[in-house]
């Protein structure tokens, strides 16, 4: 049997991941065929990181994916620079901008998404390109074309206050740069934050440099000056970033008559409505899954090709369970779940700590000891643990105050007076030597520290308790003075 | 107290911290422990060191071999005992080859003993069936250090040198209870606020540190992967140390960067702040040390998890800097030194591969006989254990200085294993659980009762000297050796029963190997010189810190491994909720063959008991005390729950000490790392009940 023809269209982190795993399963190739089509010319990085290349904290080679040759070396027909045009879904094959048609058994799209520009004025020229001092914040290529105009103390403005818009505006503010953010919703982040939260985040982005003018629309852009906003007011910008949503690319999908609901529907194999065509990543559209993280779009890598391979068969895309995590230097900032509907006093447990003065913000949504919806920021731990017991499902400890501060409080001091530590407390945990054994060697003679380690061995194994063995020593020489 | 009282100069006979202590012998007397100067431990010692010499003595010893007859093992003479196992190896030679039977050694036998036991496996009975209990142990730490130092130290540089480090990350390691008087050269560090600790459990270790990280258990190799990322993002990459000392870093790095921080988080439970905190302090630090243990090591990928914590300490350039660096705490006593010598299935003395034409041809050399009769490489010793009395497994296992009925994996599958067998032999102090299954049981000397070098956790070589008579009836385990070797025809001097004559034909089968022992004669050990190896010659001063000019591969430099994460061999689900880990406690050693017969340390620790955190104690209706069953896949082990609020939700903690079916091998997953064949001791899938009052003994029940 001549191995199957898999075409995926996109090499980007999803594309790119499912040619990986698949080659996981069948190194050889002797299984499946793969070509992959990548428009973009250059090699597939790892967007997740691009905050840190905005930050300057991270080259742009380090957030490359693969090394030069990896495809080659494991046989996969990688085509850089070459854009499919159109699917052929009778005849199976795609048709590239250069004129090659492509037969496929399967085709899978992996085309991801492009940034939405917003209609303001000035902002795209007639084409719907950006224009001049106006740059999407989406691709490595736009990362360094921001970092090459980021210099310390230059204006720039920032158009959403979503994740990724505060991401790249906290970057910029790394990099010493004038930034301001412009966000049109009452509150920062409001598809995962609460208005409270909302509020707290601004203030203590604010604090690390970041300006917010929030509530307010741009509502014309003159290159070289800046903004002027819905309230007439002006905002100084010598660049535009603007990260105010994506759309799915999902023109070829389209143009085949492929059902769509924002992007291309898919059912847990990641099949279209056609069997031959399946979609991952952010120009799919799955119940489960988030557009726009890259979890979803591996989880999903990881299923098809075991369909695709015939590996596992019987793999499905259930859904990804999604917290979300701003990466923004100085700022930790984590929500999963419903965070944005109130929760059910019937059956939910909810717990709010709120410290906006130092940026803390704790919401916790309990249903039968499971997380339901957390919001943290600021409370790193907290953060974390709640994202784990959310994502494998682990009921949460009952000291409910440990779960929202991320630790619990520190229990009362065990006693290390001499005087009052009990007498049955372990004073040497080497070699298991108690205050009254201690005592007792004092009673018979011992009559310093030394003494009552020489007798009970306490002290001589890894050395730690032996401040308190001083201390009870003395105690104990003390004690004596005063009854004589 | 009547007579003289003569203390000679010994080294404790548990871990590999090997301290310096004295026996002191009055005649008449028993013999006791008295604390003595010495570099690793400066007169400390735990509670199983101050009680070790209670052992020498013990009813629990055994006195005379014993040959399972119809009514179960009785005493027979050594004669009639070693004639017995060599008509039966002989004759399952005859009927199944060379292969047929086996041979199981220890960490904690000597070098000598180590080094005779695979020239006694490869060259009196031609088998390639030989692998030793340190596979459980130090196998994953080993390969990993060779592949990217070129040689595997544990610690290549003196202990003494942590005391004067700012910043020490202890990654899946417990010292304050596994080898307590090895704290003492973290106090200063400690002290400073320098400590960081890896370990899903609070453990007394973890008290002591600034920072205590706690990944959920099987997930340390994401969080070295995570700090390793955050290193590269605070720009804390030393691009020199890089350039001139490694090889690799970007292929490493891009098998590292799919696992940003935030990713790490989710799979591990500890935070990015942290996360990048240690990054930060290990930067930092002018001296700065990287240390694992079996944490990190006991996982089906425990190799490619110490390559990432490998991989992080040189991409902070600590290898082979003054001051810094990476290694491993072996454990057992001479862990060093007993994968060196040749007891390894892969191995040949000196650190020799088997499969190295140049190696055989030189050990063949020193053995005197054709390289083309050594057997080739044998199979790993959970592999070895689980092909017993199979189809096309060995017959007959020899076992020494080795409790694996308590000790391996899987404990159900291992004794219906070696009940397979047709001749199953143990040499050992005591009646272990193991020697209670034999057909023909050996009693030999053990530590002070006997000649022969160990080398400890930094490669310093000991010397142990003969401080107290054996009991009457015992014999050395070169003495077994021998009388089995010249049984099967073997000529007496190839097979010597003195410690030294076997040394020093150990120093020419080392010599020029990656281990060189060559320089190391009982004579210099005795004037007390220091030695750490390699030592190529008697004038070498040997080599405390082998990688300051270069490490062990021909060109020079250390190696990057590109590794990633994966999930544990064994996840949670609906029916076996918890994660289940395993270790130790302060008061036993290993299988506890020889601790559970020492009164002080039962009394300290008498029972099996599961550390459970309260709250998922109370789901179960457990309370503390209550008995309680551990069940997995594979078994059903009994213990006694013990309320911990410092430990995680999600996991209970078995020691692994007990025998029957307290045994925490019963519900332990024999997933094998696929470089070291490292058992996945540290992880598996389980669920809590509460024990049936006064049931039948379920040891072994398929759950």
């Amino acid at each position: 049997m001549s191995p199957r023809a898999v075409v995926i269209v996109g090499a980007g982190m999803a594309g790119m991941r499912l040619a990986d795993e698949i080659r996981r399963r069948d190194p050889d190739g002797e299984r499946v065929q793969v070509t992959v089509l990548g428009a973009e010319p250059g090699p597939a990085y790892n967007r997740v990181l691009l905050p840190g290349v905005l930050a300057g904290t991270m080259s742009a080679a380090s957030v490359t994916l693969y090394p030069q040759g990896w495809a080659e070396d494991h046989h996969i027909d990688l085509r850089e620079g070459v854009e499919a045009r159109a699917i052929d879904t009778a005849a199976r094959t795609v048709g590239t901008a250069c004129g090659a048609k492509i037969p496929f058994d399967a085709l899978v799209l992996a085309t991801g998404a492009e940034p939405r520009i917003p209609p303001t004025e000035g902002l795209s020229g007639e084409d719907g390109t950006p224009a001049r001092g106006v740059v999407a914040f989406r691709t490595l290529a736009d990362c360094l074309r921001i970092s090459a105009d980021a210099r310390p103390g230059v204006p720039i403005t920032v158009i959403g206050g979503g994740l990724l818009g505060l991401e790249a505006a906290r970057s910029l503010a790394v990099r010493g740069c004038a930034v301001t953010v412009v966000h049109p919703v009452g509150h920062l982040m409001e598809r995962q934050l609460d208005t409270e939260a909302g509020a707290v985040l601004a203030k203590a982005l604010t604090r690390h440099g970041v300006r917010f003018r929030i509530g307010r629309t741009a509502a014309r852009y003159l290159p070289g000056d800046g903004l002027k906003l819905d309230d007439g007011s002006h905002v100084p910008a010598e660049l535009v970033v603007v990260a105010a949503g994506v759309r799915a690319r999902t023109g070829l999908a389209e143009a085949a008559g492929l059902p769509m609901a924002g992007g291309v529907v898919v059912d847990d194999t990641l099949r279209t409505a056609h069997p031959a065509v399946y979609a991952i990543g952010d120009v799919a559209r799955h119940p489960g899954a988030t557009p726009g993280l890259v979890e979803p779009a591996w989880e999903q890598a990881d299923v098809l090709a075991g369909l695709l391979t015939g590996t596992d068969p019987q793999a499905r895309y259930r859904g990804t369970t999604v917290v979300t995590r701003l990466k923004a230097r100085g700022v930790d900032l984590t929500a999963m779940g419903e965070t944005t509907t109130d929760p059910d006093d019937e059956i939910d447990e909810a717990l709010r700590l709120s410290d906006p003065a130092r940026g803390r913000y704790a919401k916790l949504v309990l249903r039968d000891d499971r997380v339901r919806a957390a919001i943290m920021l600021g409370l790193p731990d907290a953060a974390a643990s709640a994202a784990y017991y959310y994502t494998n499902d682990v009921p949460v400890p009952e000291d409910r105050l440990a779960v929202l501060l991320g630790r619990a409080l520190p229990p009362a001091a065990p006693a290390q007076d001499p005087a009052t530590l009990a007498d049955t407390a372990t004073v040497c945990r080497c070699n298991h030597v108690t205050k009254a054994q201690l005592t007792a060697a004092w009673r018979t003679g011992a009559a310093d520290a030394a003494e009552l380690s020489a007798r009970t061995r306490a002290g001589t194994g890894c050395g730690t308790c032996v401040p308190l063995l001083r201390g009870i020593a003395g105690w104990l020489a003390g004690r004596e003075q005063e009854a004589s | 107290m009547t007579g003289t009282t003569t203390v000679a100069p010994t080294h404790c006979p548990y871990c590999a911290l090997q301290c310096g202590m004295g026996i002191a012998t009055t005649a008449g007397g028993p013999p006791s422990i008295e604390a003595r100067r010495f570099p690793v431990n400066d007169g400390a010692l735990c509670v199983k060191g101050w009680t070790s010499a209670d052992l020498l003595r013990s009813p629990a010893r055994l006195t005379t071999p014993l040959v399972r007859g119809r009514t179960g093992l009785r005493p027979a003479s050594w004669d009639a005992a070693l004639d017995l196992i060599a008509a039966e190896l002989t004759r399952l030679r005859a009927e199944h080859g060379p292969d047929g039977v086996a041979v199981f050694g220890g960490g904690g036998l000597t070098n000598e003993v180590c080094y005779l036991l695979g020239k006694y496996a490869r060259v009196a009975l031609g088998t390639s069936q030989i692998d030793y209990n340190g596979r459980f142990c130090m196998s994953s730490a080993a390969a990993a250090a060779n592949r990217a130092y070129g040689m595997d130290r544990g610690l290549p540089f003196p202990v003494a040198d942590l005391r004067a480090a700012d910043t020490i990350v202890l990654a899946g390691a417990n010292p304050a209870e596994t080898m307590p008087p090895f704290m003492r050269h973290l106090a200063p560090c400690a002290d400073s606020g320098g400590l960081i600790v890896i370990d899903p459990r609070a453990t007394p270790t973890a008290e002591r540190a600034a920072l205590h990280l706690r990944p959920a258990p099987g997930t340390d190799l994401a969080l070295a992967l995570g700090i390793l990322h955050c290193v590269v993002e605070d720009g804390h990459l030393d691009q020199d140390y890089l350039a001139e000392r490694t090889t690799g870093f970007a292929d490493a790095w891009r098998a590292a960067a799919a696992w940003w921080p935030e990713r790490v988080e989710r799979v591990t439970g500890v935070a990015v702040a942290d996360q990048r905190a240690v990054a930060g302090r290990l930067a930092g630090a002018r001296n700065a040390y990287i240390l694992t243990g079996r944490g990190a090591e006991q996982h089906a990928k425990g190799t490619d998890t110490v390559s990432a914590w490998i991989n992080l300490a040189l991409a902070l350039g600590l290898p082979g800097r003054a001051g810094s660096g990476h290694g491993c705490l072996t454990g057992q006593g001479n862990g060093q030194g007993g994968r060196e010598h040749g007891q390894k299935a892969d191995q040949l003395p000196g650190y020799r591969s088997i499969r190295d034409p140049a190696a055989r041809e030189h050990v063949a050399r020193v053995w005197g006989v054709d390289p083309g009769t050594l057997p080739g490489p044998g199979r790993s010793a959970y592999e070895l254990l689980d092909a017993l009395g199979t189809a096309d497994g060995p017959r007959a296992l020899l076992v020494f200085g080795s409790n694996v009925a308590v000790s391996a994996p899987r404990s159900t599958r291992v004794r219906d294993r070696l009940a397979a067998l047709d001749l199953l032999v143990v040499a050992d102090i005591v009646r272990s659980e193991t020697a209670a299954l034999a057909d023909v049981v050996l009693p030999v000397t053990q530590w002070a009762e006997e000649g022969g070098t160990m080398t400890n956790l930094e490669g310093r070589v000991l010397l142990r000297r003969r401080a107290v008579a054996p009991p009457p009836g015992v014999r050395s385990d070169l003495a077994v050796l021998h009388g089995l070797a010249t049984r099967l025809g073997q000529p007496a001097e190839r097979f010597p029963t003195d410690p030294e004559t076997v040394f020093a034909e150990l120093r020419e089968a080392a010599r020029g190997g990656v281990a060189d022992y060559h320089g190391v004669t009982y004579d210099r050990l005795r004037a007390g010189e220091q030695l750490h190896w390699p030592v190529p010659n008697t004038d070498h001063p040997g080599t405390p810190r082998p990688f300051l000019d270069r490490f062990a591969h021909p060109d020079g430099r250390a190696r990057f491994v590109p590794v990633t994460h994966r999930p544990p061999a064994e996840p949670t689900d609906a029916d076996y909720p918890l994660t289940a880990t395993t270790g130790r406690v302060l008061a036993h050693y290993q299988s506890g063959a020889q601790t559970r017969n020492i009164d002080a340390l039962v009394a300290a620790e008498p029972e099996m008991f599961v550390e459970v955190h309260p709250d998922t104690a109370r789901r179960h209706g457990l309370d503390e005390g209550d008995p309680a069953v551990v069940v997995s896949r594979r078994g059903r082990v009994r213990a006694t729950v013990r309320h911990t609020p410092t430990a995680r939700v999600d996991t209970v903690f078995l020691p692994f000490h007990f025998p029957g079916d307290h045994r925490a091998n019963l519900v332990t997953n024999p997933a094998l790392d696929p470089v070291s064949r490292m058992p996945e001791f540290k992880v598996c899938a389980v669920r809590l009940e509460a024990a049936p009052a006064d049931g039948p003994p379920d040891e072994g029940r398929a759950a």
